[in-house]
Parts: C-alpha cells; structure tokens; sequence
C-alpha cells in the first residue's frame, strides 16, 4: 500500500500552485464575475494550455500527454484553490472523457486533438429545468438526424465549439430511449442565452436546439448508462476541485483571525472560533481522504469506482459547503460583502455541490451502490 | 498511488491469515458483536471476566510464540519488527476473527515503547517481554481527580526518603488497574517549580503495599476504569524514567504513542447499522428502503470510509519516515460521535422496543444498546471532544493557545477551586 501521489506528482502539484498563484489571482476570478459580458478568462485559458494541462490525461495519439487521472487529480485540486474562471471542467472532465471512453476511433481523432491543445471547448448538456433530471422529464428528443429542444443549465454552453447533448430517441421514455449526440454549437440550428447563476464565475447558459445536425455518441440508448459512468469519472475530479477551494477557504478564515483583535486579542485566540476551525480541518481531511480513494478507484479501474466516487462526492461537498459558510461567518460583517473574497468560494462550493447532481442523489448512488457490492 | 499490497505486503498478509486460520475461528461477513467481545468493558460478573482474561492471555501467548504479539516492536524484545504498514494488516485480518484482547494495548502500545526509551538495559529485559506474552498486566496511572483534560495539573505526592521515593495521593480512569500486575506512574516531587517542571515519571509494583484499586462502576453498569489509591508507597529510585523534574517529558513519550496505539474502537460503525436497515421493518417496510434512512447513513460511511483512508495516508507518510503528528486526533473526535449518533439513530429504528437491553433476541446482540453508553466514555477518555479541537486547533492549524495562568506561578500557588 502506497496511499499518496508520487513524487512526480507532487512536482506537478507545486508547478501548478506557483503558475496559478501568478495567472490567476482573485483580480482574473473577479474580472468575469464583474463584467457580464464574459463568459471565462480567456487569457487564463490560453496558458493553461499551452501548459499541455488540458491534454493531461488525453493519449498522445490524440494530442494529449498520455499522462493519468491521478496527474489530473493533481491539476484539478489546484483549479479548485485558484477558483481557475475557466471552462476546464465542463471540456476535460465531462466532454473529453466522454469522447475518450464511447466515440469511435474517427470521434476521436476529431474532436480529441482539438480538445487536447485548447483550441476548442466541449460542455455537456443534459438538465432541462427544476428537479432530477431522468430520461422519463427529458424533452429533448432525436428523430430524422436532427436534435430539438432546450437544455438549462448547460455550464460553459455559451463559449462551446461541441456539446455533448442527452435526448430521447423514442416516445416511450425509459432508460433505453436515452441517447448521446455530438452537437456542433456554431451551426444555424443552436442558440445560446446566458443565465444568470449564483456563480458567475462559472458562466451557464440555456442552449436551444432546433433541427440541430447531431451525431450519434456511443450506442443508441445507453445515454442513461454513458452519463452514470462519465459522472463517477468526474465526481472524483470535482472532488479534488472541492477539497482544493475548501482548503484555501479555511486558510483565508485562518488568516483573517490572526489579523483582526476584538477584546484586546486576536480572535483567532477564541474558542468558540479555534473550534470551528477545528471543525472545518477535520470535514476537509475526511474529504481529502475520500478523494485519494476515489482518485486510486479511478486511476486504476477498480469495480470499488461508484461506491469510491459517490464516497468522494458527498464528503467534498460537505466539506466545502461547510468550509465556505463558516469562512464567511468568521470574517463577521466584511464575510458578507462584495469587496471580501469569502462569497467567491460560497459561490463556488454549491455551484460544485450541483453541477453534476445533488448530494441527495449521490448520497443515494453511494447507498444502492453498496446494496450492489453486498449482493455480490 | 496504489491502495493493494505490494509483494512483501501480500506475503505478510498470507503468513497472518494463515495462523489465524489455524488459531482462531472466523466471523461472518458482518461483525455482529463488538470487536472486543470478551474485553473488560464488555463482561460482568467475576466469572465471566475471569474466563475473558484467562482467554485473553492464552490467545496473547500464543500470538507471541507466532512472533506476532506486538508488530512494530523489535525483534530483540520479541517483537515482529514489522512497519507501521504491517501492524495495519495484522489488525485487518485479526479484525475478522473472535479473539479476546482488550487488555494488553496499554502495555504494549504506549507504555512498553515509553520503557523503550527512558528504561534501563536490565528492566528492559526483564519487564518488557512479560508484557508481550500477556503473562503481565500494565496500567498508566496518570489522570487525578483534578487533572484530566490538564494532565500536567497532577498532585501524587511524590517525596524523596534516601533512596526511596514514597507516594501519596489518588489517581483516577486507571484502565484495567484491578488486573495489572504493574503500573507506569506520573507524580509531582517539587510542588515549588512551575507545573511542567516539578513531575517525576516511575514504574512500580502495584501489589506494592499501601496501593488499593477500586474499580468504578459506569453507566454501562461494568467497569472497565478505577481509581487507584495511594498511601506512603515506597519504591525505590531505581524504578524512575528520565531525571527527578523531568516526568513531564517522559509522559509526552507515552501519550505520542497513545496516539498510534489507540486503535479502531470497538465496532459500531457504518457496517452495522447498514445491516440493521435491512433486518428492521419500520412504518413503510424495511428501513433500507426508505429514503431518509438512506440519506442519513450516508453520511456515516463516509465519515467511516473518510477516517480510515486519513489512517492509511498517515502509515504512508510513516512509512517513508515522516512523523504522524496531531492530525491523529481527528480519529478519535468523529468515531465517539459517530458513535453515539449511529446508537441513537439505530435505537430509533428499532422504535418502542430499541430501549430494552435483556432480550431473547436482541438485534445485533444489543450492541447500539451498549452504544449509547459506550460512546460517552469514548468523548471523554483519552482527550475530550473539546481538547481534541484545541489540540487540532493549536498544533495543526497554528492558532494561538488560551492564555495560560499556570505557566509561571509554581504550581502550590495555582488557584484550584474546589479541587
């Protein structure tokens, strides 16, 4: 048992602190919360691709690296610390993966390399409006080549070359009739309207499909099936992400009292704080633990991946959650203002705790996951 | 990153499985009955934990004759000389298997490593592999009435008589003292030096005269802790560890390995009650199938899960020779609550019925029954919740200690209070 990154990742990890801690300061993150008009930062973008972080774990027959999920592991928790504004996640966690795992061999040479250098931006769309998306409330539906509907929130839609969009291929919606299309985002049939989101940082949109040129991805009807397992990938990834800003919201909160005096002392010096902090390092461990296991599940294709990844996810969302409240609430007055950084990582921990599902749902992915394990 | 065994691992693992095979009978899938059934909390009446202790004994000797008695101990004191790594495979398979322990942690976990250091060549061959084969009983008398969660608050008199020393005073939460056969003793021998400095640390005989044990009954109604009284005790001065004044440090010994020697606490944890919620029909059928239940017992596995892979990555860092530091305390913090809620969530399932103890047939042989009160203990003894997030709070995350007024006065000017 070896239960830590390598040394080489941990390399990887100090050079992606350093360059982030230059390219991207809160002055970047701000700079597309501030301004409506953009959607991610592109000069970020650029650099982090050229870095190659976007092809990490792309074999390099397709323009990627080569390298594994545990060296995106690593890049993901650093994302996390540095709130990235960029649409990293929605391109290699979601749409890369889902083109490296179910997409032909000429899917892959198409849309891989392009991923790989950064020059162009996947997303994947699947939710239609308020509740849990299933294949029976999807009406987006596929028929004669063409793709109709209205997918909301899709994160990173707006600046999206491809979509990866979920619809129905039959009347009769079942688990069966869900299928996966690849969507050119610039043609005729597909429009785009931003949303406003309790994270601008992370910008969405409503993507609007009329008569859209689709091709098929993986097998007609095992949408339902490709998304279950592309998620397990990415809750671990997010998971990182998750781990990554609690942690800098716990430092920040740490920081702020040591600095600011009340009653002749730091407040820092107060239990009723030390405690809370306490508490905030101990859901952050936990969930720093749950991310290693999910990280070893991924990185070596173990079956314990759904029980490890659905672990990983409630535990880095709880910890976040948590992190990202209690920083605000040690801050005091300035914690709820706009000048102050803690609602950058407010925003952030529920934007993360939702994207891919809610809590409720993977609390219940873990437990009928486990039921699985058992009968076996 | 590679969560299965390497070569030398895996071969360990085999070796281990093997005698247990040959020793010990197998449990099934899910542990149903606490994982130290057959410990001293676990049995009343004087039989009972007669035969528990006998039992414990005869299965200590026989890991010792396998070598396997204490993993991380050198071989020269009849240890394994196995790394932290090891001792973990050791506890997993053991884990899986009925054995009566309980009784030889203190001993070997913290107070053998503690003689280790501080103890001479002589006592260390002539105490410390008793103490591996089970064939002698340590205790560490260190907690006072007045001095719990401010151990260094001690007041055992400890006064020097040419070369003697002789105690007076009280300890108190003395584990297993009414079954040992030795004690590890902290005292303080100059009441005019500042609290941390007057302490003097010893090892004695507890069948010493003037030493008298009484156990204390817990809310379980058994009793696993006592106090320990002391009336001019003589021991001699050869029986110290470390310098007169010094005791302080040679404690900081013990309790560093407190932290590694305290294991998994007995077993009530996510396993068990996911086993409940499908043995346990309530309002709308079995409670594994309801919604709540499910969402609420996630959060115990991964809480569960979240501590056991937080140990793992500590044997990592251990085993490339880093030092486990304090992040250790998170253990202990969230096992006794977890505890205490899974026992109050499960008793809840069992609804009208989940408060009776004495049954003919008890779900999970009343082990969330025992839960309840278990857990109390376990906030408490060893560091309490509130400590536990001092010492997080201070030595891990920096923040500044409390101030202290005990730090320069000598200790006999110390406001007590009541105490």
């Amino acid at each position: 048992m070896n239960f830590d990154f390598s040394d080489d990742q941990k390399l990887l990890r100090d050079q992606a602190r350093k360059f982030l801690t230059d390219k991207c300061d809160r002055t970047v993150v701000r700079s597309v919360l501030e301004d409506s008009q953009k959607n991610h930062s592109d000069d970020l973008w650029k650099e982090i691709s050229t870095m190659g972080w976007t092809g990490t774990a792309i074999p390099e027959e397709y323009g990627g690296l080569g390298l594994g999920m545990l060296e995106l592991c690593v890049i993901a928790e650093e994302l996390g610390r540095s709130l990235a504004p960029t649409p990293f996640s929605s391109s290699i966690y979601l749409f890369a993966e889902f083109i490296k795992l179910y997409g032909t061999e000429d899917q892959k040479k198409k849309y891989l390399p392009e991923i790989a250098s950064g020059e162009a931006i996947g997303s994947f769309a699947l939710s239609e409006g308020n509740g849990t998306p299933k294949p029976h409330n999807l009406n987006s539906t596929f028929s004669d080549g063409k793709l109709n509907g209205e997918k909301a929130p899709v994160n990173d839609g707006e600046v999206s070359d491809f979509i990866i969009v979920a619809a129905n291929t039959d009347a009769n919606k079942n688990n069966k009739s869900l299928s996966l299309f690849i969507v050119d985002a610039k043609q005729d049939g597909v429009t785009s309207e931003s949303l406003e989101t309790i994270d601008p940082t992370r910008p969405s949109s409503r993507i609007i499909l009329k008569n859209a040129e689709a091709e098929l991805l993986g097998n007609s009807g095992d949408g339902w099936e490709i998304i279950q397992k592309i998620f397990e990938r990415a809750a671990v990834l997010f998971a990182f992400e998750q781990v990554g800003g609690a942690q800098v919201a716990l430092d920040e909160a740490k920081k702020y009292s040591l600095e600011r005096y009340a009653f002749g002392k730091q407040i820092g010096a107060f239990q009723a704080l030390k405690h809370k902090m306490a508490d905030m390092y101990v859901k952050i461990e936990l969930a720093k633990s749950n991310a290693y296991y999910g990280a070893w599940a991924l990185s070596s294709d173990s079956n314990e991946l759904p029980v490890a990844a659905a672990g990983a996810r409630v535990s880095a969302i709880d910890a976040y959650h948590f992190a990202s409240k209690e920083n605000i609430q040690i801050h005091g007055g300035v914690g709820f203002t706009w000048e102050y950084d803690c609602h950058l990582f407010y925003r952030r921990a529920k934007q993360l705790a939702l994207n891919i599902g809610s809590v409720r749902q993977w609390k219940e992915n873990l437990i009928s996951n486990l039921e699985k394990r058992n009968i076996m | 990153m590679d969560f299965n065994d390497n070569t030398k691992e895996a071969e360990f693992r085999t070796k281990v499985r093997k005698f247990l095979d040959e020793n010990a009978q197998r449990r099934g899938e899910v542990i149903k009955t606490p994982t130290t059934a057959g410990a001293p909390e676990s049995v009343s009446g004087e039989k009972a934990a007669n035969d528990a202790l006998m039992k414990a004994k005869e299965w200590q000797k026989k890991k010792a004759e396998a070598g396997l008695a204490a993993i991380i101990w050198p071989k020269e004191f009849g240890g394994y000389g196995g790394s932290p790594i090891e001792q973990v495979i050791y506890q997993q398979e053991e884990h899986n298997y009925f054995v009566h322990s309980g009784y030889f942690e203190i001993g070997i976990g913290m107070l053998g490593p503690t003689m280790m250091v501080w103890g001479k060549d002589e006592d260390k061959k002539k105490y410390l592999p008793k103490m591996l084969t089970g064939e002698e009983i340590w205790c560490q008398l260190f907690s006072e009435p007045a001095a719990g969660s401010d151990l260094a608050g001690i007041k055992m008199k400890a006064e020097k008589d040419g070369s003697d020393w002789i105690l007076n005073g009280q300890k108190v939460w003395t584990s297993g003292a009414h079954l040992s056969d030795y004690g590890m003793i902290v005292a303080r021998s100059d009441p005019n030096a500042v609290k941390h400095k007057g302490l003097t640390y010893f090892f004695l005989d507890m069948k010493t005269p003037g030493i008298e044990v009484k156990p204390i009954k817990q809310i379980s109604g058994t009793a696993h802790f006592n106090e320990v009284f002391f009336n001019d005790v003589r021991i001699p001065d050869s029986q110290r560890l470390g310098e007169e004044g010094e005791g302080w440090k040679v404690a900081l010994t013990t309790l560093m390995n407190e932290r590694l020697a305290v294991g998994d606490p007995p077993g009530l944890d996510f396993d068990q009650i996911f086993d409940l919620t499908k043995e346990v029909e309530i309002e709308d059928g079995p409670a594994i199938k309801n919604s709540e239940v499910r969402q609420k017992i996630a959060d115990w596995y991964v809480q569960s899960r979240g501590l056991q892979y937080t140990k793992y990555r500590s044997i990592t860092a251990l085993s490339k020779g880093q030092t486990p530091g304090p992040e250790l305390s998170i253990s202990k913090l969230v096992t006794a609550s977890k505890m205490q809620d899974v026992s109050s969530y499960a008793l809840d399932l069992l609804d009208m019925h989940g408060y009776v103890i004495d049954d003919k047939n008890p779900a999970m042989n009343n082990l969330f029954q025992n839960g309840l009160f278990f857990s109390t203990a376990l906030r408490i003894a060893g560091g309490t919740d509130e400590v536990l997030r001092n010492i997080i709070a201070e030595r891990v995350l920096g923040l500044p200690q409390d101030e202290r007024m005990d730090k320069k006065v000598p200790f006999k000017d110390l406001p007590t209070g009541r105490g």
